[in-house]
């Protein structure tokens, strides 16, 4: 069945504070100072991309009981920089990633929809959630929650935020001088809400915002993360960027969307993906072999056997062979802390690992190399532009959020040599065709006041 | 104190359409704008045209019920002074940011992230809520007296202020031979326990570009005072002549000096709401018949030269070091401020005809603290 071709949809990641990003490289700038975040925001822009996004840590990792040193460190508030970046940038998106855990509705609401006004409608909010005790320490409200609630908790919230932006019709500033009256009394409601988490009542203080809410992110994998965004997300990302892979999650998320009366445009898939470009195919292989090792420094691949192990392993040689001792497996406290981790059987994880290492007659660094490689696109700006473009019309995404491996110049390569080719192809846009980022996602604006969808049976499992 | 330069120190509060409650009705008035993100920018960028110290941008959470004849909707001020920043230069930015329900390590970071966008020129007004429509908002906790606001204010501004240290100036070092990024000596723990909460650290953000961010208050009630002399860099008194701003400033240093704070590490401002111009009386009237404004509120109504006459006379007699103008309406007043009262006092040598310190903290005439985590001197 011949269908129209899908637009391509392009994010760019602010390089994360862990170890894709190259603090040792001499083209590495500063990972904290605001001009950096101009550089990369207005390459993005320049780029035509959808949105420019950040993501979030509240405690700064350890390792061993000690603050982790050898990532790049330090996050200024997402929020803060992105209002500035507003000044600085007309058309992009401006995504931040915001805690459920750790934030109160009222309060991000509130910040969000003036994000909204201060952007003119390009705010997006990436809701997480965290229920992470270490995390905690650093908040009023310390480590309270349940794992098995944050799905619930993520829900509540932001349903309570749309109750909140929905209760200034559009329109109700009317600022009629003459009659004395500034906001109708009849487009402005009070809102209630009692729930498990949240009991909450008052006047919201915002006038509803250019885009009604920010676009909604959501980027859970589990099967709670993927129903949670199949009833309320605007686009969820994935680690899913291979080919196959982006296939079947695609499918699997997309075909929930149903059950709440959504169409299949309404989610927009963006897997997370890196992208090295070279002169030739070989060139690239090589710049990208050069980069992973980049990324992987010997204390580094030590560091990560040592999550696996759980406990110091400083004494091997990164150049050496694995472990001959089995990891520690009833260590209790996690040896790494405030990481995102998969949870995974130790004893399986080192097995498998050994396997790959005598097969393949790797070192410590190089397997920490191997197995860490994250998905992306490796090759010439012709064959990056062909394979993304097919993945797209192929439905294993509906574009990607691209993380660049170095701050602040790591998408001037893909702005300036892949873009052009996409847009030749007719498969992204040359120009913005609005102002706002809905309109850049193609996602209609909520009307206000509508009834919020309801969740056909019980909560997320 | 800011007066050993001779100089008297500026600031305006930026705040809907102005401190009149029927401003946004006068014809001067840029109703439709206030919400569009040029409408403050344009009014930061007047100010800096007029050399002032700083701008504040007011904000509150809100309590009672939305009068439709007021404007009571406002946007959140760190996030709306992040908006003028990268569009102004040199112009202080001071963001209201209440402390009472609010988490103490959100308040920090973004605080030194205003300071880190706007290259040091961030302060932090601290304030509290009491109200019990307030508390509703957050459902987590009841009202508090103004006692128990202030104290957890106090509270707050010690994590905060602790927060902004918790990483040394040099802490990144990039350090190929060994791999190391960051030298995690120089990242401190705070592991405050407090009264009201306890508060981990270190930061996740950097130490801000003024190694502590300029805190200002309104000292005007004495639980505010205490907080005030214990940790404002900037205090607001509220006056009807020049006695009043003198016992204010007063009270606000003695407390300073209790905590065993120099005097002068605090600047006092007498606040002023104006209306300014040939037509004040006038425009006053037509503000006065279309609102009431609260018991107790003074606004000076006269010419540019008039009002010159008044700060300067009130400086030179050493009651304050400066002021804070509310303008009645927006912008017409802050134009007539900029336009008509700076000159004048430019003319009588009391104000900045260029800015030179390129921060806030520089302006005020006080040093960049070293980290008080910081161990001297030894580099490994």
């Amino acid at each position: 069945v011949s269908r129209a071709r899908k637009p391509i949809h392009l994010a760019a990641h602010f390089p994360g504070v862990n170890n894709t990003t190259v603090w040792s490289d001499p083209a590495s700038g500063s990972q904290t100072d605001f001009t950096s975040f101009v550089h990369l925001a207005q390459t993005a822009e320049r780029g035509k991309f959808d949105f420019f996004f950040l993501a979030e840590g509240l405690r700064l990792r350890e390792h061993r009981g000690r603050i982790f040193d050898l990532d790049v460190v330090g996050r200024p508030d997402s929020l803060t920089v992105l209002a500035a970046l507003a000044a600085v940038t007309d058309r992009i998106g401006l995504a931040a990633t915001l805690n459920t855990t750790f934030n109160e509705p009222f309060e991000l609401a509130r910040q969000f929809a003036a994000l909204d006004h201060l952007s003119a409608g390009r705010a997006a909010w990436n809701a997480v959630t965290s229920p992470d005790a270490f995390t905690g320490e650093n908040f009023r409200r310390g480590g309270f929650l349940d794992r098995t609630k944050r799905y619930e908790r993520a829900e509540e919230f932001i349903l309570t935020c749309r109750q909140l932006w929905d209760s200034w019709a559009d329109g109700a500033v009317v600022a009629d001088a003459e009659a004395g009256v500034f906001a109708s009394p009849d487009a402005v409601r009070r809102f209630e809400h009692h729930g498990d988490q949240f009991s909450i009542s008052g006047w919201f203080d915002v006038p509803r915002s250019p885009q009604g809410y920010p676009v909604q992110i959501q980027a859970g994998d589990s099967d709670g993360g993927r129903e949670l965004a199949a009833a309320h997300a605007d686009v969820i990302f994935t680690r899913h960027a291979s080919r196959a892979d982006g296939q079947a999650f695609y499918a699997d998320v997309k075909g929930r969307l149903a059950r709440y009366g959504r169409r299949l445009d309404d989610l927009k898939i963006i897997p997370a993906a890196t992208v090295v470009i070279g002169d030739t195919a070989a060139d690239a292989e090589e710049r990208a072999d050069h980069i992973r090792h980049q990324q992987v420094s010997p204390q580094g691949a030590i560091a990560f056997l040592e999550q696996v192990w759980g406990r110091d392993l400083s004494g091997y040689d990164p150049d050496g062979p694995l472990p001959d001792a089995d990891p520690d497996v009833d260590g209790g406290i996690s040896i790494t802390r405030g990481r995102v981790r998969h949870e995974q059987d130790p004893l399986a994880v080192a097995a498998k690992w050994r396997q790959l290492a005598g097969d393949r007659h790797l070192s410590i660094r190089e397997l920490i190399i191997e197995v860490t490689t994250r998905s992306g696109f490796v090759g010439t700006p012709a064959h990056v532009a062909a394979t993304i473009d097919d993945h797209v019309q192929s439905d294993a995404a509906d574009g990607y959020i691209l993380v660049p491996h170095l701050t602040p110049h790591g998408l001037d390569e893909f702005v300036d040599r892949v873009v052009p080719l996409l847009q030749e192809r007719g498969a992204f846009r040359a120009d913005y065709e609005g102002p706002t980022l809905r309109d850049h996602l193609g996602l209609a604006r909520p009307p206000a006041a509508t009834p919020v969808r309801s969740r056909p049976t019980g909560g997320v499992p | 104190m800011g007066s050993s330069t001779g100089l008297l120190h500026l600031g305006v509060v930026l705040d809907g359409a102005g401190c009149h409650p029927a401003a946004w009705r006068a014809p001067e008035a840029e109703r439709p704008r206030l919400f569009e993100p040029g409408y403050l920018v344009d009014l930061a960028r007047q100010a800096e045209r007029g050399r002032l110290d700083f701008v504040v941008a007011d904000d509150a959470f809100p309590s009672g019920d939305p009068r439709p004849d007021r404007v009571t909707a406002r946007l959140d001020a760190v996030l709306a002074l992040a908006r003028v920043a990268p569009a102004t230069e040199s112009i202080g930015l001071i963001a209201t940011v209440t402390t009472t329900h609010t988490e103490p390590f959100h308040v920090s970071k973004n605080i030194a992230t205003l300071d880190h966008v706007s290259g040091g020129r961030a302060g932090w007004r601290v304030a509290v809520s009491t109200t019990d429509d307030e508390a509703r908002l957050f459902g987590r906790k009841p009202a508090a007296t103004p006692a128990e606001a202030y104290a957890e204010a106090s509270e707050t501004a010690d994590v905060v202020t602790r927060l902004w240290d918790s990483w040394e100036d040099d802490a990144v070092i990039r350090d190929q031979p060994t791999g190391r990024y960051v030298d995690r000596d120089k990242l401190h723990s705070i592991d405050f326990d407090g009264r009201f909460f306890s508060v981990r650290g270190p930061s996740i953000t950097p130490r801000p570009p003024q190694g502590q961010v300029m805190v200002a208050l309104d000292a005007t009630s004495s639980d505010a005072v205490a907080v005030a002399g214990r940790w404002a860099n900037i205090a607001f008194v509220s006056a009807t002549n020049v006695a009043e701003a003198a016992s204010g400033a007063a009270a606000v240093r003695d407390v300073a000096a209790a905590s065993g704070r120099d005097p002068g590490d605090v600047a006092v401002l007498a606040v002023i709401d104006a209306v300014i111009g040939a037509d004040a009386d006038a425009r006053r009237a037509r503000l006065d018949a279309l609102a009431v404004r609260p018991d107790g509120d003074v606004l000076f109504t006269g010419t540019p030269g008039e009002l010159a006459s008044l700060m300067e006379d009130w400086f030179r007699s050493g009651a304050v070091d400066g002021f804070l103008l509310r303008p009645a309406v927006l912008p017409v007043d802050l134009t007539a401020l900029v336009e008509g009262v700076v000159p004048a006092l430019q003319a009588a040598g009391v104000f900045r005809r260029s800015y030179e310190a390129a921060t806030l903290r520089e302006r005020f005439g006080r040093p960049r603290p070293a980290s008080r985590y910081a161990t001297t001197g030894t580099a490994s």
